[in-house]
């Protein structure tokens, strides 16, 4: 299991150069001077002009400048907004555990629901319930999800007035930051109703962020199921005496899992991608708001490095679905 | 010793469908892929003719009609079949522009990415040696990143509008065209057809071209469908975000982000443009499905 | 009173007017008998077996008048009851070991599986007792294979393991689906080994289910042959190899390898088993039997009782030549 470990660590680092390669290039290939494009404004004093280049390190031959990044990057520094001063490092990891929250309630909606759909309506072929299934998975899948979560805000908190439109928590409260995830900081605090209003700020986002996933589940635990179900250990797990429920659940689920699971996976990266839309929306604090109202402004370290810190963030993810995906599947494992 | 040989395998074998015939039949066995063909039909039409069939000029502004409702409602006007915008616009007219617009964007990013994309697969799979890890590399990186923040990240350096929004939603998907041409390729080299085309003196590019990439298209159909639906999302999802194609052009994702702002008093701004999105790409999406299990009988039962 | 009494059983994929797959068959298993069910692929010989173990799932249809096992009657048994039979008196091995073991759980996992849901077994108890059934079936290193995933082991060493699995309960009556079938011929007869030493030593009943005439000879005490979902003929084994009555029967005899010896070619049976939608109107065999009558082509012959056993056909053959 090591060594597997070792060998899917060793292929992350080329993808990780690549990736601060694109980072590094996106940054040089701004149309025009990347001086006045940065400050907003034409015909720069020469003088500031030729400062400001030098800051940048642009004046540098285009290797050099490589280096440097790569250095910097090394050493932690992920340069500072242009619009706060704060460290892009800083900005990142506080708006960070936002996302974090927002995806993985995301991730639990779209995967038990998802899961359950997918084993019935596979155990149930040909019913309704398998048809309905099928067909709202495909409208899921197919789901741009910006407008689905301006429906659902206009039937939720517009009409029915159930849920807030935007935010994480209500302004009326003030919640200290302990670990950043809004449903464990307000069950930590004792401010009354604090933990209520976390959650039902939550709901929406979560579903509108849930939804393409949610169709994917449904859809590929459906047909892994079928596929399962054909097998024959299936067969000798009932042959065994067992009941339907093991049968189903430990012998069938548990390899139907695997393929469900890679798609989970390659879902992760979609998720952060839909968290942009999503939390601008909601106006939901996370970095995907913050990624775009960067570009809003300019802010173009903030631009770069948080494109790269997204692309890390994926690259690990993949790198621990891959992880987990060995150890549902023996014979990956053991693969030489 | 008789045979099982039955003598109808002759006749049957005169009759046999031609492969447009076979394929329409396979097509045409499934319901949603029909109905998505019969929606893309009246989108393509509505784009042909969009000046012609829309009441008004997309962006002429009725002072006196600001946000009025659909014409079956209360207040709503026969003129402004499905009301106006916040700015007295006619909603019909933007919406079937709307259309040609998607579908241009969708079909000029889908040429401009599956045209390099095929070749840089085909390079791939023809040179496994150093060529062909190097290009999956660059590719890999690419999918490092979602595609609608790899799309974000070029507009965000090239600057939002309709070319770069094509570009970048063209470069995006890229990746997926060489991987699945090369994969195409890779398993194809092997066939004994391909041996005997290069036993018979086949150059490079005859067996690139006319040998194995037929034989590869299948796939790159299906996938060239399927990113035609994503391209369309991805569009729609730059210009909500306010980097695809700006204002006043009435594009679907655009006219959503400027119609975020009524939501509480105009409904019909807010859903209009956003189920013409949901409908197309669903249609498409219909279509791609009806053509993966039409022309590729071996993915049916992938997923 | 038999172990195991099938009477009339029928067995149809999709509606009531389907062919049957398999057409009024008996069946009677003794305790303690080994019984082998001979037939090409496709005369529903293993449907039998899954009919009998509820295996049979909609849209195949199960009917009989008689389903019995061990005093129960298994078509009226249903879920809890039937699953308390169903894999501790009766069990089953399966052709192909490669693909019966669930790939995602070790081999002890899913042995002491059965020793808890039959037993009630677990823990330290299951494992040593898996561990005992792993050596009963002479795995070498067996401690250190209970650990194994499926895909570790080959596929006599997998049929070995599918074989502990099925007598962990002590079964009365084991059903060999051409156990020995996709494995390689060296492992062939150790594995029919195996299965006949448990079985004499368990004193259970076996059902072999085989088109290998060969270890039909050397292993079984009574014979059915199955051609097209019927039993065509019923017989004890040295009188069923000596003095075949039924065509089908003395053909396959005919193809062993052995019975050729010094003939130019093996002798062979042409065409096939006639499909589900290619059914001759009168004898199923009477498209290739060599001594087909107009009759034969015209009625299909009962499955008529006779000395030392029964057949279906008009024209029975060896019935003089009896040996007493």
């Amino acid at each position: 299991m090591l060594s597997f470990i070792a060998r899917r660590l060793g292929l992350l680092i080329p993808t990780f150069f690549g990736v601060t390669l694109l980072t590094f290039a996106l940054i040089r290939m701004i149309p025009g001077d990347p001086v006045e494009v940065m400050m907003g404004e034409r015909r720069v004093d020469p003088a500031m002009h030729a400062e400001a280049l030098h800051r940048l390190g642009l004046d540098k031959p285009l290797y050099t400048q490589y280096f440097d990044y790569i250095g910097n990057l090394a050493q932690g520094d992920l340069g500072e907004s242009l619009r706060t001063r704060e460290s892009v490092w800083h900005e990142f990891t506080t708006l960070f555990p936002a996302t974090l929250e927002l995806s993985l309630a995301a991730l639990l909606f779209a995967g038990t629901l998802g899961l359950i759909a997918g084993v019935i309506a596979a155990l149930k072929r040909g019913s309704l319930f398998d048809h309905g299934v099928m067909g709202i998975s495909l409208a899921g899948y197919s789901m741009p999800i910006f407008w689905w979560g301006l429906l659902l805000i206009m039937f939720f908190s517009v009409w029915l007035g159930w849920t807030p439109v935007s935010g994480r928590i209500d302004l009326l409260y003030d919640i200290e930051p302990r670990t950043g995830f809004m449903l464990i900081d307000t069950l930590l605090s004792d401010e009354e109703g604090a933990f209520v209003s976390a959650l039902r700020h939550l709901i929406l986002p979560a579903v509108v962020l849930g939804t393409i996933p949610l169709a994917v589940i449904a859809r590929m635990t459906r047909s892994a199921m079928l596929e399962v179900l054909r097998e024959d250990y299936v067969r000798t797990a009932r042959a065994k005496g067992l009941s339907p429920a093991r049968v189903v659940f430990i012998h069938g689920l548990r390899n139907a899992l695997i393929p469900v699971l890679t798609v989970f996976g390659l879902q992760i990266g979609a998720l952060l991608a839909g968290a942009v839309l999503t939390e601008t929306i909601f106006s939901w604090p996370g970095i995907g708001k913050w990624l775009i109202e960067s570009i809003g402004a300019r802010d173009y370290p903030v631009v770069q490095n948080g494109i790269l810190l997204i692309a890390c963030l994926v690259i690990l993810v993949n790198f621990i679905v891959d992880i987990l995906y060995g150890l549902a599947n023996p014979r990956i494992r053991h693969q030489r | 010793m008789t045979h099982s040989t039955t003598p109808e395998a002759v006749d049957q074998s005169l009759l046999y469908p031609s492969p447009l015939k076979e394929f329409w039949q396979a097509f045409a066995h499934n319901k949603g892929a029909v109905a998505g063909l019969l929606f893309m039909i009246g989108m393509i039409i509505c784009a042909l003719f969009a000046p012609w069939l829309a009441p008004y000029n997309p962006s002429e502004q009725f002072r006196d009609f600001l946000l009025t409702p659909p014409s079956w409602l209360e207040g709503g006007q026969m003129q402004f079949l499905l009301g106006t915008d916040e700015l007295g616009r006619d909603m019909l007219s933007r919406l079937i522009h709307g259309a040609r617009l998607s579908l241009m964007i969708g079909l000029a990013s889908v040429l401009l990415s599956m045209l390099p994309g095929i070749l840089l697969g085909l390079v791939a799979g023809f040179f496994p040696r150093l060529l062909g890890p190097s290009i999956m590399r660059l590719m890999d990186v690419m999918l490092a990143l979602p595609s609608l923040l790899l799309a974000v990240a070029i507009v965000a350096i090239l600057g939002p509008g309709l070319i770069n929004t094509v570009v970048a939603i063209a470069i995006v998907s890229l990746p997926s065209y060489v991987r699945l041409t090369r994969a195409a390729v890779m398993s194809e080299l092997n066939r004994d057809y391909v041996t005997a085309s290069r036993l018979a003196g086949s150059g490079l590019l005859r067996l690139m071209f006319v040998t194995v990439l037929p034989n590869c298209m299948a796939p790159l159909i299906v996938q060239a469908t399927l990113s035609f639906s994503s391209a369309i999302l991805d569009a729609a999802a730059l210009g909500f975000l306010g980097l695809g194609v700006q204002p006043p052009t009435p594009e679907w994702g655009t006219m959503l982000a400027s119609a975020r702002d009524y939501i509480e008093r105009a409904w019909w701004v807010v859903t209009l443009p956003g189920l013409a999105i949901l409908l197309s790409v669903l249609a498409i999406n219909l279509m791609g499905d009806g053509l993966r299990d039409a022309l590729d009988p071996k993915l049916k039962n992938a997923v | 009173m038999s172990l195991l009494n099938i009477k009339n059983l029928s067995v149809r994929f999709g509606d009531a007017n389907a062919v049957p797959v398999v057409d009024g068959l008996d069946i009677e298993v003794n305790e303690g008998e080994v019984l082998a069910i001979v037939g090409e692929s496709g005369s529903g010989k293993s449907v039998t077996m899954m009919a009998l173990m509820g295996l049979i799932e909609a849209p195949g249809i199960v009917k009989a008048d008689q389903l019995q096992f061990d005093g129960h009657d298994m078509l009226s048994l249903k879920g809890k009851q039937r699953r308390k039979i169903v894999g501790k008196d009766l069990s089953m091995v399966f052709q192909d070991p490669m693909t019966a073991l669930n790939p995602s759980f070790t081999v002890g996992y899913q042995i002491e599986e059965v020793l808890q849901q039959h037993l009630g077994l677990k823990g330290k108890a299951a494992r040593a007792r898996a561990l005992q059934l792993l050596e009963r079936v002479e795995i070498p290193a067996a401690a250190s294979r209970l650990d194994a995933y499926p895909h570790q082991l080959s596929g006599g060493m997998s049929q070995r393991v599918a074989i502990a699995m099925a007598i962990a309960a002590e079964p009365k009556l084991l059903i060999a689906d051409e156990p020995t079938t996709a494995l390689d011929v060296t492992i062939q007869a150790q594995i029919m080994e195996l299965l006949l030493d448990l079985q004499r030593e368990q004193n259970m009943a076996l059902v072999l289910i085989t088109h290998d005439l060969a270890v039909v000879a050397e292993t079984a005490q009574r014979v059915c042959v199955m051609y097209a979902g019927q039993a065509v003929e019923l017989g004890h084994v040295p009188m069923l190899f000596d003095s075949p009555k039924h065509p089908y029967t003395e053909a396959l005899l005919k193809a062993i390898p052995e019975h050729s010896l010094g003939a130019k070619r093996l002798a062979t049976l042409p065409g096939i088993v006639p499909g589900r939608f290619d059914r001759p109107h009168g004898c199923l065999l009477s498209p290739r039997c060599p001594y087909a009558q107009a009759d034969c082509k015209a009625q299909r012959p009962d499955l008529v009782p006779h000395a030392h056993g029964a057949v279906r056909c008009f024209y029975p053959l060896n019935l003089n030549s009896e040996v007493a």
